[in-house]
């Protein structure tokens, strides 16, 4: 029998929601990691007992967990607990939160410093992993994005990380800069189809494609319009806040842009705007309905200075048609008085059926719809705010 | 033996009580006993000190017999009273933020 399991990082630690598959009655395991800040949780698509979390403190910094039974239970990966392998010197390595940069001439090109706030160089400085995407093929597999923006990768389940240096050390590399929350490698699209195709979004620099599973990258952004940098057509420089795909057709990529929502069909070579009849344009999170390729979902955001859902109602809205016409969704989602945003991991898909749809606020609720979006219910009503929602659908 | 007195957050992730005690072979010193502390706990490796550059993380504070030692050199020896064990080597997490 289906179940559902919904996995929520939130500033003070994680939770576990857990359902059968009418997904009404939830079970609430947690908080997990109690008072470090949990960016993302995320299952492997090929062993949904393992899931990778991304722990960080700004006192303490990066600590990657990993637990082989479906969240019951948790190891850092090369320390005590996981697989320790001692080092030359005899120390027992722990160095599963080592994201360190390469700067090494073989393998890309020392970079050392990327663009500041107020254009001058800024060395390049680990803070966090924002997002952790597990392999669709290996379970030890896993890439990592960072701040300050970078790509990494495992391939022994977390125990340690190399960089996939080619994407930094893009020509472009020295001349990002920093969205206002930081530097950040905040998206990774796997595509199922293309064997080797890697979508990356940073902010602010833009999205990036590899097809080559991450030796070389170009940046795709021809069609996306900021009127906030200095050349609103870049080729890189854009505010991009969040790219989703359906497996079944990789080729057209959906994004929620700091202002507008884009789709290409191209692979991302060309982007044009459907935004169409949305409130806003500005938001944070664009999810594709599991079993329909051309159901997207968003969340409007008032703007990039009032971070809250216009007029105060919290509505998601759904376009049927790819873009353009879009409805909103508002049964059972407060409609006055919410001045709560949505960021942009905090918004999910399960793969039953009919497909269930899910968002975390920063005000601490997890809604679930398990009818695509036309009813909402809270599972969890105050928690801390949610910085990540992820499902996982259980056979 | 050396006692360490560690924030909460890190005794969690450690799994030890909030004081523990090491032992420091040759001097006393910040990086010796950081040394020691890693060594039997290495999940709280690049927590304290970066992993590279082994710098103490920006948010993190020693202290020792009462006196801020942050900023001392890291090879300075520690008061002999924490030498001693009579007073422990204290780890903190500076007051900022929420």
């Amino acid at each position: 029998m289906t179940a559902i399991r919904v996995l929520v990082g939130t500033r003070k630690g994680a939770f576990i929601l857990s359902s059968d598959a009418e997904r009404k009655d939830w079970t609430v395991g947690g908080p997990l990691f109690a008072g470090w800040e949990i960016y993302h949780m995320k299952g492997s698509p090929v062993d949904p007992d393992r899931i990778f979390a991304s722990q960080t403190s700004s006192w303490f910094g990066q600590v990657i967990q990993r637990s082989d039974d479906g969240g019951k239970t948790w190891i850092q990966p090369g320390s005590p607990g996981g697989k320790l392998e001692p080092s030359p010197d005899g120390m027992p390595q722990g160095e599963s939160n080592k994201f360190a940069y390469d700067t090494s001439e073989e393998t890309g090109r020392p970079l050392t410093t990327h663009q500041w706030y107020d254009g001058t160089k800024h060395p390049w400085e680990f803070a966090r992993v924002w997002h952790l995407e597990p392999s669709l093929d290996d379970a030890d597999t896993c890439f990592a994005g960072v701040e300050d923006a970078a790509l990494f990768k495992t391939t022994d389940g977390g125990a340690s990380w190399h960089e996939l240096a080619a994407l930094r050390g893009h020509e472009s590399g020295a001349n990002w800069a920093p969205g206002a929350g930081g530097m950040c490698l905040h998206t990774i699209v796997l595509d199922p189809v293309n064997k080797g195709r890697i979508f990356c979004a940073i902010s602010a620099a833009g999205t990036f494609r590899s097809d080559d599973d991450g030796a070389s990258w170009q940046p795709i952004n021809h069609g996306l319009h900021s009127q906030y940098i200095p050349d609103p057509t870049a080729e890189v420089g854009h505010c991009v806040h969040n790219v989703a795909i359906h497996p079944t057709n990789p080729n057209t990529l959906f994004m929620q842009k700091h202002w507008d929502v884009m789709r290409s069909d191209d692979g991302g070579e060309s982007w044009r705007e459907v935004s169409g009849n949305l409130p806003s344009d500005f938001g944070f999170p664009i999810i594709v309905h599991p079993h329909e390729a051309e159901t997207i979902y968003v969340v409007p955001i008032e703007s990039d200075s009032l971070h809250y859902p216009p007029e105060g109602k919290l509505r998601v809205y759904r376009s049927r048609t790819g873009g353009e016409e879009w409805e909103a969704l508002t049964n059972g989602l407060p409609q006055e008085h919410c001045y709560v945003n949505v960021l942009r991991d905090a918004m999910a898909v399960d793969t039953a059926d009919p497909g269930g749809v899910y968002f975390g606020t920063t005000g601490g609720q997890v809604y679930a719809s398990p009818d695509g979006g036309d009813t909402w219910h809270a599972i969890v009503r105050v928690l801390p705010a949610v910085l990540s929602v992820e499902t996982q659908t259980l056979a | 033996m050396i006692r360490v007195a560690l924030p909460f957050h890190l005794q969690t992730l450690a799994g030890c009580d909030p004081e523990i005690e090491l032992e420091v072979h040759g001097c006393v010193t910040q990086r010796s006993v950081l040394d020691a502390l890693e060594a039997r706990f290495p999940m709280l490796r690049g927590l304290v000190r970066a992993h590279d550059t082994q710098e103490r993380r920006p948010r993190v504070r020693f202290y020792a017999d009462g006196r801020d030692i942050t900023f001392d050199p890291a090879d300075n020896e520690l008061p002999a009273t924490v030498a001693r064990g009579e007073k422990p080597f204290m780890i903190v997490g500076a007051i900022s933020g929420g």
